[in-house]
């Protein structure tokens, strides 16, 4: 597969606009290319990239002496883009990307409320990470903030956010959360309807903001990696894996061939295992409880496996930087691949129970429904995108090892309604039972990890980039380290980020009653999204 | 109908007895008495996540499937504060949390009690104190019962709420 073969002609459409690219590189950030371009070019390098059909992924800042370096990544075809310049402390002011690129709306706004970048053109200057824990004009992320924050007075209410209205004869409001009915995480919805009919969504998240960004910052790997396996409790084994990818790029670390396989086995144990909790779930929401008991009872005896075969039910802190901290005996691996076919023994009697439900199909059919369009203008990943023709998976498209071996198989559909969401859960499910056969037959032996090299000695700073697929679809992970190997910089960026904005849009014209359900076939992460 | 009727009768009955310890199985009778007595045979909880990274959320949910039933104790979540007993609280508070979770605890009609689940809410865990956290729950509304873990397990929860009640 010929990589970048793309990336002349932007280049070449770069030169047509008159943006001048100080230079390239394809190492600092390696597999991904970064062009390094003037601060005034931003806003154009962003619209050549619309017009060229790229996906947008994230933006992040790295504060630095006197001013702000500002990342952008960029997708087109299974490579990596990086878009890099530099704004002053003094003046940090930047063409915005959601012009061009909508699903940049919320990630630039978290970046204004954590750094203080001011975005030219936003079409939303409203704040959106930052409720009262800190005041407007000081920026937690900058070098001068300190981590324990400035003040320890209470932290009143965030009462006065600016939601958009509707108004009209017979337009009301209903406020829900930040403390929702169920067992779920914290976060705020202000619905404007008629009678049952929704006529907007607003979503105000930052509830569960914890400073994951801020207290990465002097970590030692392995304490990066806990912190990673925390942004949010349910992608606990893809966000470290990334987290780990971008340091271990950074630092140069190979890991042996053992401790990927096992990392992969991971991953799609915690794929099936949400996915299996989110069937029954989304069931459940339209009050098939029996789906909902069958499920949960297929997950607990994941889980349950988990915890034999590797010490921790989610899977926590098993990947460690440099490899994995677990080993595969062959005893424990007979036990997997015969659990194997129990699973896929049941789903062939569960799943047609679904199928030819005739009240799940009518509760669930043209329910939530997200066109291609929308999809791609939002840059939607993962299950969400996969059911409204976003055909996109890192392991099959970006092939990072182990997946460059094998040949993965990704689900796609094009109703985007709740039940293809649902759909594509179950294919992926039974995509990972076949992966996980294939990786354990497979699983070469040697060291399952390597010991990090010595932070004692001062080295070059370095940054890396670390890209895998989680359940939810593609998770980025940007590390850099400082001259003594410990973290300076860190973020993750979920899919969340681009679900929550599809859940407003999807909703509209469904009935308020309906929410839990469309809600549920997204499912979004609250924490992985507040940070 | 018939198939979902079939895949039931096949499946059976997966409920696990509380755990086999003779010391809680005294504690689980115990409990019963005490819900009986004091709450008229029903615990009602009312989960909080008050900044947690939706681990220990997970590990609640699993008390209600087939396996744990938490519901067989009596025990079981309530959708409002103003309906519960207790208050079960995960994640260290963010301060964005703060105040939603004292007016959510001020909600709550007395007598009550509030267990924290899990590190976080123990002792401020992986996130501790910062300028967006309070770190553990204790630091925001009083705390009857700390149950550590990163999640707890359902077992450590299931036990936790029986310690919790054969205190009161």
């Amino acid at each position: 597969m010929s990589r970048f073969n793309w990336l002349a002609e932007y280049l070449a459409r770069l030169e047509e606009q008159r943006v001048s690219v100080r230079s390239g590189d394809a190492a600092c950030l390696s597999p991904a290319h970064c062009l390094f371009l003037d601060a005034e070019d931003w806003g154009k390098a962003a619209r050549v990239a619309a017009e060229s059909g790229f996906r947008w992924a994230g933006i992040w800042g790295d504060p630095v002496a006197e001013g702000i370096v500002i990342r952008a990544a960029l997708v087109q075809g299974g490579d990596y883009l990086v878009l890099v310049t530099e704004v002053p402390l003094k003046n940090p002011l930047i063409a915005s990307h959601t012009p061009p690129f909508p699903a940049a709306n919320r990630m630039e706004r978290h970046l204004q409320d954590l750094l203080g970048i001011g975005f030219l053109d936003h079409p939303d200057d409203r704040r959106w990470t930052r409720h009262q824990a800190w005041p407007e004009g000081r920026y937690p992320l900058r070098t001068d903030f300190p981590v324990a924050g400035e003040s320890q007075r209470r932290t009143p209410a965030d009462s006065d956010y600016p939601f958009v209205q509707v108004l009209g004869s017979g337009v009301y409001e209903i406020p829900v959360g930040p403390v929702h009915a169920g067992i779920i995480e914290p976060g705020h919805f202000r619905f404007q309807a008629v009678g049952e009919e929704v006529l907007q969504l607003e979503a105000h998240l930052g509830y569960v903001h914890k400073g994951i960004e801020k207290i990465a910052v002097g970590r030692d790997p392995v304490g990066l990696a806990r912190l990673a396996g925390r942004v949010s409790g349910d992608t606990t084994v893809a966000h470290t894996w990334a987290a780990c990818m971008a340091m271990e790029r950074a630092a140069g670390v190979v890991v042996p061939a053992r401790g990927l396989v096992i990392r992969a086995v991971l991953a799609e144990r915690e794929r099936i295992a949400n996915h299996l909790g989110d069937i029954g779930a989304i069931c459940n929401d339209v009050g098939f409880a029996f789906a909902q008991l069958q499920f949960s009872r297929l997950r607990e005896q994941w889980l349950r496996d988990n915890q034999s075969v590797f010490g921790h039910r989610l899977l926590m802190d098993c990947i460690v930087p440099g490899g994995v901290g677990c080993d595969l005996g062959d005893q424990h691996k007979a036990a997997l691949q015969s659990s194997f076919g129990v699973l896929s023994r049941e789903l062939d009697d569960l799943l047609p129970i679904l199928d030819d439900h005739s009240s799940l199909e009518d509760r669930l059919v043209s329910t939530g429904t997200f066109c291609a369009t929308d999809a791609k203008r939002l840059g939607v990943l993962g299950y969400l995108g996969k059911a409204s023709g976003q055909d996109y998976d890192v392991r099959r498209d970006h092939g990072y090892a182990p997946y460059d071996e094998l040949e993965v198989a990704s689900p796609c559909r094009d109703e985007g309604d709740v039940a293809a969401r649902l759909q594509i859960r179950a294919d992926e499910i039974r995509d990972s039972l076949q992966l996980l056969d294939r990786l354990l037959q497979r699983l070469p032996t040697g060291p399952v990890g390597l010991p990090w090299p010595d932070l004692s000695k001062p080295q070059r700073p370095a940054v890396g980039l670390g890209v895998v697929e989680g359940w939810r679809g593609e998770i980025i992970s940007y590390v850099r380290f400082d001259a003594h190997g410990r973290v300076a910089r860190f973020f993750p960026r979920d899919p969340s980020w681009f679900s929550w904005p599809a859940l407003e849009q999807l909703i509209r014209d469904n009935i308020v009653p309906d929410f839990p359900v469309c809600n549920k076939s997204i499912n979004g992460s609250y924490s992985g999204q507040d940070l | 109908m018939l198939r979902i009727l079939k895949k039931i009768w096949r499946t059976g009955t997966l409920t696990e007895a509380a755990p086999r310890d003779s010391e809680l199985e005294a504690l689980g009778q115990q409990l019963k008495r005490h819900i009986d007595r004091r709450f008229r045979g029903s615990l009602a909880i009312r989960q909080v996540d008050a900044g947690s990274c939706n681990g220990c959320e997970l590990e609640i949910h699993a008390l209600n499937n087939p396996y744990y039933d938490i519901e067989r104790f009596g025990v079981h979540f309530v959708a409002s504060p103003r309906h519960a007993d207790a208050l079960l609280v995960t994640g260290p508070v963010s301060r964005h949390m703060e105040t939603a979770l004292r007016r959510t605890w001020m909600a709550t009609p007395s007598p009550k009690f509030v267990i924290a689940a899990g590190s976080c809410a123990c002792d401020g865990g992986e996130f501790g104190i910062s300028y967006a956290s309070c770190g553990a729950v204790e630091n925001v509304i009083p705390v009857d019962v700390k149950i550590p873990g990163c999640p707890p397990t359902p077992q450590d929860l299931l036990q936790g709420i029986l310690a919790a009640l054969s205190q009161k």
